[in-house]
């Protein structure tokens, strides 16, 4: 039985749907992304499992409890925000302990023992005795996180909790974060919208968009199977090209580039080439005016010999063709 | 519909509740049922019958009554628009120009926010008054009546005029004046075409904020206004003099108007203005040039005379024997007459400003976190904000006489209040709720706001966030809300001339009464000893500000 259940939870704003009947589970251990484009309802879905809003149907179910209608200190869990709002008038240890004491009526010497081996476990053991303002983006946040565990919760919640700091940063953050909570085996939820954190980070993401879960499943399925037009566009790119049997998606990095035109090949203008280090992506122009986006390897470019302006002949596997039906576009956001 | 009934039940926080209903009873009981009673004696005889509008046909139709609104508008333009004019161009000398002491030219200007509106009256009657300092010297005006009433209220009305147009100023979009800059336009054109507009909101504020001020104040009047009559003093003389209440609730509900007019002025312009600044704007570099700031320099110089010349005056009477008679020096003027209330007047001041303080202080910031940090409730907390901005546009004399109808009826159970100093911290604590509660939400904002949420994730109660958390990230708003409450309510006796019980006089009042009765020396050694107190007090808050900035610059280094 999974350890959270979110049942055909909607909740409105307005008139405005924030969620559409969202079902979701979470097993037991496992780190699950929600992931989706800003308005998309997932950060209230987030708030809605912490309880610190309520929905307008639906059940929340808790390690088997119905825990709806539960007020958030009723819900062990503990929570990261992209903010950190950590207390600024507390030095590090002490906006740990203000939680703990709250929780736990271990003794004052238990709580700074565990309170500081949380911190050797964030890597803040010697910053302890700091206030907030006077560490960066990263240590902050690593507290927040430190604040979140101590207080040993049954689950973790992540609102956005990387998107406030600079790209070297976050990526040291996220193996960071993603090795505490296997070492803990604690079952947590992250909010995103960047799209690549939620690949390398999750077991398992959620997609939504317009209120609703578009697809749920392990980051490699969903890459290499997306269900929705959406899903395609969103994680990672998706080329949506005409050809004889329809509309079809093909990844840019499925399309091969060949030095001669046999019968199925389509030719294409390049219009632009764009290194990107380890790739290059090439943006063509098909026959029909329609946009076309090759990902090679930048050493394959090399041996080829391409400039902007001149034809390229392109092939596009069989296999690596995905059709949506006509029905499935229409759900597509304008 | 039973299913929507239990949610809502079970994530209603009883305590948050009991404490927001606490809140709102209070704003009602000090605020809503007063007025209402105001209201209703409007339209009521004596005998308390309805009588529909004959209360004010009878108003209307007596010449005496009605000539003082004229009287009032008068003053109340002519002095809206002096300090109007006089505190735009001492607002845009300190934040314009380049002229030398703008510190002290800050501070100098904000003297008369420290003393009681009688005691400028009072030092207008050293200046002026028969045996007045320039009268002395030949330079002889009518200053009782309506001359010495309009001096009188620029002095009172300036350096609001001055802060408001202070603020706007000083945050200028230097961009802008450098763009204009590299135009060539021509300096008066600069001046019509950026920076009028963009004090133009101020500007509209500031003339309804001036002229209601004007309108509604009672101390000038109550001193120089001799026999030209104003609302104000109608007002008084219905109620304390005639005990004719109807009447007082007519010319009360006519003191509303303006200020109300302030009030929804004040609310357009407020949000028309939201987002006029930009987080890119730069600061403004001002050019040099001599002329402009010798002009300036002059001109502030000349104000800031002036106002030393009064406190000079008061000073001048406080401490010689018998001016102008006997200029031998002496502090017996401090000895004062116990049958004005004496120097125990004095006391009872600081006593119950100190008390207004404090209570105002905690029931403004914890009204403001529990409008700005409840969740759910919105209705109530939509209510409650409502209510705060309210007292804005309540005149104290407005206050006052709804106090007196509301609490002195027998059958009120609150009636045991009246005549304590219980009932005039009341009427302070609401007469000047508005611009703290501003202060104490400001603050409340700039607090990031998912502390709630982390704290209901490790149940630590919001009583306790509060204290730990909410209450010491904002001291300096604290501070400042006490400090504005205690010198509010030293000078404050517009609402308290009804209020206030024989046994126990304050000193804004003891002052008028040894004016009337001839011991004008003793009043204003009084007014001297008012204006030390509040100047001490604000020099406190602002060595507190100092050690706080210096302690939380610790932590962020």
């Amino acid at each position: 039985m999974s350890f959270l259940k979110v049942e055909n939870i909607t909740k409105k704003f307005g008139n405005q749907f924030a969620l559409n009947n969202v079902n979701v589970e979470v097993e037991k251990g496992e780190m699950v992304c929600i992931l989706g484009p800003s308005g998309c309802g997932k950060t209230t879905l987030l708030r809605i499992i912490a309880g610190l809003e309520t929905s307008d149907s639906g059940k929340i179910v808790i390690d088997g409890r119905d825990s709806t209608y539960f007020p958030a200190a009723k819900r062990n869990f503990g929570i990261v925000f992209q903010s950190y709002a950590l207390f600024p008038n507390m030095t590090v240890i002490g906006n740990i302990l203000f939680g703990m004491k709250q929780k736990s009526k271990a003794s004052k010497e238990d709580l700074e023992i565990r309170a500081l081996e949380v911190l050797r476990m964030v890597d803040l053991f010697e910053h302890r005795n700091k206030y907030p303002r006077q560490l960066s983006g990263g240590q902050q946040q690593r507290t927040a996180l430190a604040r979140a565990i101590a207080i040993s919760p049954s689950f973790l919640l992540l609102d956005e909790p990387l998107s406030a700091l600079d790209a070297k940063v976050r990526n040291k953050l996220r193996s960071e974060i993603r090795s505490i909570q296997k070492e803990l085996g604690i079952t947590t939820i992250m909010v995103t919208h960047d799209q690549e954190e939620a690949l390398t980070m999750a077991d398992r993401a959620i997609v939504m968009n317009n209120s609703v879960v578009e697809q749920s499943g392990s980051p490699r399925d969903i890459y290499n199977n997306p269900s929705t037009p959406f899903v395609a566009g969103f994680i990672g790119s998706m080329n949506f090209i005409k050809i004889t049997k329809g509309e079809q998606a093909i990844r840019p990095e499925k399309i091969c580039l060949v030095r001669h035109s046999e019968q199925h090949d389509y030719t294409a203008l390049i219009r632009a080439i764009e290194f990107k280090g380890a790739l290059t992506r090439i943006n063509g122009l098909m026959r029909d005016k329609s946009e076309v986006y090759i990902d090679l390897s930048s050493q394959e470019f090399d041996s080829m010999n391409l400039r902007e302006g001149a034809t390229m002949f392109l092939r596009l596997p069989e296999k690596c063709l995905t059709s949506y039906s006509d029905s499935l576009i229409i759900e597509e956001p304008v | 519909m039973i299913e929507r009934m239990k949610q809502w039940i079970s994530r209603i926080n009883i305590g948050q509740l009991i404490v927001l209903c606490f809140m709102l009873a209070m704003m009602v009981m000090i605020m809503v049922l007063p007025l209402f009673s105001l209201f209703a004696r409007a339209f009521q005889s004596n005998a308390e019958e309805f009588v529909g509008l004959e209360n004010y046909q009878a108003y209307f139709r007596t010449p005496a009554l009605f000539r003082s609104i004229w009287n009032t508008i008068d003053i109340s333009l002519v002095t809206a628009f002096f300090s109007t004019v006089f505190g735009f161009l001492y607002a845009y000398a300190l934040t314009r120009t380049r002229i030398r002491f703008k510190t002290f030219f800050r501070y100098v200007a904000l003297i008369p926010i420290f003393i009681p509106t009688v005691v400028h009256a009072l030092g207008l009657i050293y200046l002026f008054g028969r045996q007045g300092v320039i009268t002395r010297m030949g330079f002889e005006i009518e200053l009782y009546g309506r001359i010495g009433l309009i001096l009188s209220q620029v002095i009172y009305t300036f350096p609001q005029a001055f802060l408001m147009f202070f603020v706007t100023l000083e945050y200028a979009d230097g961009r802008l004046y450098e763009a204009v800059e590299a135009m060539g336009v021509k300096p008066l054109t600069r001046f019509i075409k950026i920076t009028l507009p963009e004090v133009k909101f101020t500007l509209i504020n500031v003339i309804f904020v001036c002229f209601t001020l004007a309108f509604t104040d009672f101390g000038a009047p109550m001193v120089i206004g001799g026999s030209f009559n104003v609302l104000a003093t109608d007002l008084h003389t219905q109620i304390a003099g005639l005990f004719n209440f109807s009447m007082g609730a007519v010319i009360g509900t006519l003191l509303l108007t303006p200020a109300i007019m302030a009030f929804i002025v004040n609310r357009i312009t407020n949000v028309a203005n939201m987002g006029a600044m930009s987080a890119k704007s730069t600061k403004l570099i001002i050019k040099k040039s001599r002329g402009r700031d010798v002009f300036f320099f002059i001109l502030c110089s000349v104000i800031a005379f002036c106002f030393f010349a009064l406190i000079g005056a008061l000073a001048l009477g406080a401490f010689t024997t018998l001016y102008p008679f006997n200029m031998t020096l002496t502090l017996d003027n401090f000895r004062f007459n116990p049958a004005q209330g004496g120097i125990g007047s004095f006391f009872n001041s600081i006593t119950m400003s100190l008390i207004t303080a404090a209570v105002g202080t905690v029931f403004v910031f914890a009204y403001s976190y529990m409008m700005e940090k409840t969740n759910g409730l919105t209705a109530l907390t939509k209510i409650g904000k409502l209510f705060s901005i309210l007292p804005m546009a309540l005149p104290g004399m407005v206050i006052g006489i709804s106090f007196i109808l509301f609490f002195n009826t027998p059958t009120n159970p609150l009636n045991f209040l009246f005549g304590t100093i219980g009932i005039l911290v009341m009427a302070n604590v609401l007469s000047f709720f508005s611009v703290p509660f501003l202060t104490a939400t400001g603050a409340l904002k700039k607090l990031d706001k998912e502390f709630e949420s982390v704290s209901d994730s490790m149940s630590i109660p919001r009583w306790k966030l509060f204290y730990r958390v909410s209450v010491p990230l904002s001291f300096p708003a604290i501070l400042e809300i006490f400090m504005y409450y205690f010198v509010s309510s030293m000078v404050t006796i517009s609402a308290l001339v009804f209020l206030y019980n024989p046994t126990f006089r304050v000193a804004s009042i003891s002052i008028a009464h040894m004016q009337a009765a001839g011991d004008i020396a003793q009043a204003a050694a009084m007014s001297l000893l008012i204006l030390v107190v509040n100047v001490a007090v604000r020099l406190l808050y602002e060595l507190a500000m100092i050690f706080i900035k210096y302690k939380t610059k610790r932590r962020e280094s």
